[in-house]
């Protein structure tokens, strides 16, 4: 891997994700960073790939995010996030149930279905079962889990998970269903929820999404060249306004790693990426 | 400013009435009785780069982002709505003329995007008038009117509907194709060529009707005829085009047709070929009137519409022209019968056509500015398939 040339992993959870990085690339190589990108069809197979050695930085979703912070300390290594979109901080996720359903509080959806998006979705999945879990009602114990998998492996970046766990509310198919705020916007501005349908039964407290994570031993230089662009692109500019579109931002933020506390307590309870850490990790060492 | 959207959900229209107070004020207020307006309220702003903070006293307080506008920050004008632009540029796009175009829009490859080159002050009001004449062709035929033909002069009727549908496809396809390589900021012209495609296209409707109307069979196409309206279908420059197409070929048209109209034997031919000859007349117009614009722009115009003239007759010097079927299905038409003297009639009565023709094409290169002795000329090199 030639150190002259700065290599990014992301995920290929939808065919643009090509043109968001071919336009990035464009607009590094016209500021002079020799700048590339390989393209994973999960997290799991891009976090490997990171403690590999096969790229420098990875765009991770939180869960990689964890999965790389933990392995890294498991293999004596250090990760951080660099950058990260203002659209990533302070989000939140929504339980809600139908207007006409009788369930008022959160202990009312005891021994009842609540519909949740893909089973490594932070958002639609872990974070909010976590949260029920914390308010005393136990996941398969208390209530019901449906899953609506769409695309695991892409940790819940495809909505499609979502929309399903939503329908099936809606159809009377589930008695709750989970999603991120941002989509509950959206459902509802499309019509999938209709207003005065659905009710907010309960909300999490806000948490962090993406980041750019680098693990020890990157090229500096390249690194910094790389977070300093990032940090410099304005939404004001039209040659990269439609990428920032694209991409669900208007600034690029330094990262930080405080707004993953109730993922970690999430991935702790239910045991998520334990062994997968394990596994990588001992294969660092 | 503060805003109290009641019962109004944010998704339901009240994120207008948020919207307009950003636009006004920097800090705004917003409370509501609907249970997801902090839920959406919050997502919303994160979007859109607002602040954000939900207050002890049960409402939002909205700080405007620095990014709020920022989208239209290098925006202009597409030209004005009355304002045509000599060379609009690629990136105006599709917008429509006068309005805010954001920078970064895309560029479309329109081939044709110089004023002098397309542009015709009478565009708009031959599209209002081409408008205003439409006709249906279920009530401007009268295809119930009764009449019987002997079969021959039936066939001749058939076969000159059989021609006229394959020269009017040709003068659907040319203003086409072109349509889709012009800036749509010429908007008149854009749709001067659209409403002439569309002419054509009902004109193709009524000759196939009139030629299907006796018969369940239609009559004879030449290769000659053929390779005469390929090499106008084919041809990449839009003056020459028009030139060969409009003013030549639509041009010899009007006489044409006008002599069917007259010596039509039945009220259905007559009715359709006067319909069609009152539509090429427009067409003929507006290419009359934006290459005399362009040629006043642009004086080595005159001569690169001659070269091409030249040039088509030299590629179909070999071939045969109008068929002879077209040919002897005039004549029988003119002739109304087959008497001897009736038939010497009708073959003065096409010759005179063929001089009108003619002199049609003459007095129409006149007025683009070639000298008589170049008109005349000219004038006699055009395709023997008269389109």
């Amino acid at each position: 891997m030639t150190e002259s040339v700065l290599l990014m992993g992301a995920v290929a959870y939808d065919p643009k994700v090509v043109t968001i990085w071919d336009g990035f690339q464009r607009y590094f190589a016209a500021r002079g960073l020799a700048f590339d990108y390989v393209l994973y069809s999960n997290y799991e197979r891009q976090v490997q790939a990171h403690f590999a050695g096969h790229i420098h930085l990875a765009w991770n979703s939180p869960l990689a995010w964890l999965q790389s912070e933990r392995a890294a300390a498991a293999a004596g290594r250090q990760a951080r996030a660099i950058c990260m979109r203002d659209t990533d901080c302070d989000l939140r996720s929504v339980i809600i149930v139908r207007s006409d359903s009788g369930i008022s509080e959160t202990g009312g959806l005891k021994g009842k279905r609540v519909a949740v998006g893909a089973s490594d979705s932070p958002q639609a999945t872990l974070i909010p079962l976590n949260h029920l879990a914390a308010s005393g009602l136990i996941p398969h114990h208390d209530f019901t889990v449906l899953p609506f998998d769409v695309l695991t492996g892409k940790h819940g970046d495809h909505i499609g998970g979502e929309r399903d766990a939503v329908r099936a509310l809606m159809k009377g198919e589930a008695d709750a269903a989970c999603l991120i705020d941002g989509n509950h916007l959206l459902f509802s501005q499309e019509g999938t929820i209709a207003p005065g349908t659905t009710r907010i039964l309960d909300s999490t407290a806000p948490y962090d999404h993406c980041n750019f994570t680098v693990l020890d031993g990157a090229p500096d230089a390249l690194v910094d060249r790389f977070g300093g662009l990032l940090l410099g692109m304005s939404y004001a500019d039209p040659e990269v306004r439609p990428l920032l579109d694209m991409e669900g931002l208007k600034q690029w933020r330094v990262g930080r790693t405080s707004g993953y506390a109730a993922l970690a307590e999430a991935v702790d309870r239910f045991g998520t990426i334990s062994d997968f850490v394990e596994a990588l990790a001992a294969r660092c060492t | 400013m503060h805003v109290n959207l009641l019962e109004t959900g944010f998704v339901e229209g009240g994120h207008l009435l948020v919207k307009r107070a950003l636009r006004l004020a920097e800090k705004v207020t917003v409370r509501g009785n609907t249970g997801d307006l902090e839920l959406h309220l919050r997502a919303w702003c994160r979007t859109q780069g607002h602040g954000f903070r939900w207050e002890p006293g049960g409402y939002a307080l909205l700080t405007r982002g620095s990014l709020a506008d920022a989208r239209w920050a290098g925006a202009g004008e597409a030209g004005g709505p009355a304002t045509v632009a000599d060379h609009p540029p690629r990136c105006w796009g599709l917008a429509a003329r006068g309005a805010v175009v954001e920078a970064g829009t895309p560029e479309f490859p329109f081939l044709l995007s110089d004023k002098s080159e397309v542009w015709a002050d009478d565009a708009a009001r031959l599209y209002a008038q081409a408008v205003a004449n439409q006709w249906d062709p279920a009530e401007a035929v009268p295809w119930d009117a009764p009449f019987e033909l002997p079969p021959e002069v039936e066939d001749a009727v058939v076969q000159l509907m059989t021609y006229l549908i394959e020269n009017e496809t040709a003068a659907l396809i040319v203003p086409s194709r072109f349509a889709a390589q012009l800036h749509p900021h010429f908007r008149e012209v854009m749709q001067v060529l659209a409403i002439q495609a569309a002419d054509e296209a009902r004109h193709i409707e009524v000759f196939t009707r009139r030629a299907l109307l006796k018969r369940n069979r239609l009559g004879l196409s030449t290769a000659g005829g053929q390779a005469s309206l390929k090499s106008l279908v084919e041809e990449p420059d839009f003056a020459i085009a028009s030139f060969l197409l409009s003013v030549l070929g639509e041009g010899t048209f009007l006489s044409l047709l006008r002599f069917i109209e007259v010596h039509a034997p039945d009220p259905v031919t007559a009715a359709v070929a006067r319909l069609a000859a009152q539509d090429e007349a427009r067409h003929v117009a507006f290419g009359l009137a934006h290459l005399r614009r362009h040629a006043e722009a642009d004086p080595g115009l005159r001569g690169r519409l001659a070269a091409a003239v030249q040039r088509r007759h030299e590629s179909l010097r070999h071939t045969a022209g109008l068929n002879e079927e077209v040919f002897d299905a005039l004549l029988l038409v003119a002739a109304g019968s087959w008497d001897p003297d009736q038939l010497r009639l009708g073959h003065r009565r096409v010759m005179r056509l063929v001089r009108d023709m003619a002199d049609g094409r003459t007095q129409r290169l006149l007025r683009l500015g070639f000298a008589a002795d170049e008109a005349a000329a000219l004038s006699e090199l055009h395709t023997r398939n008269f389109m």
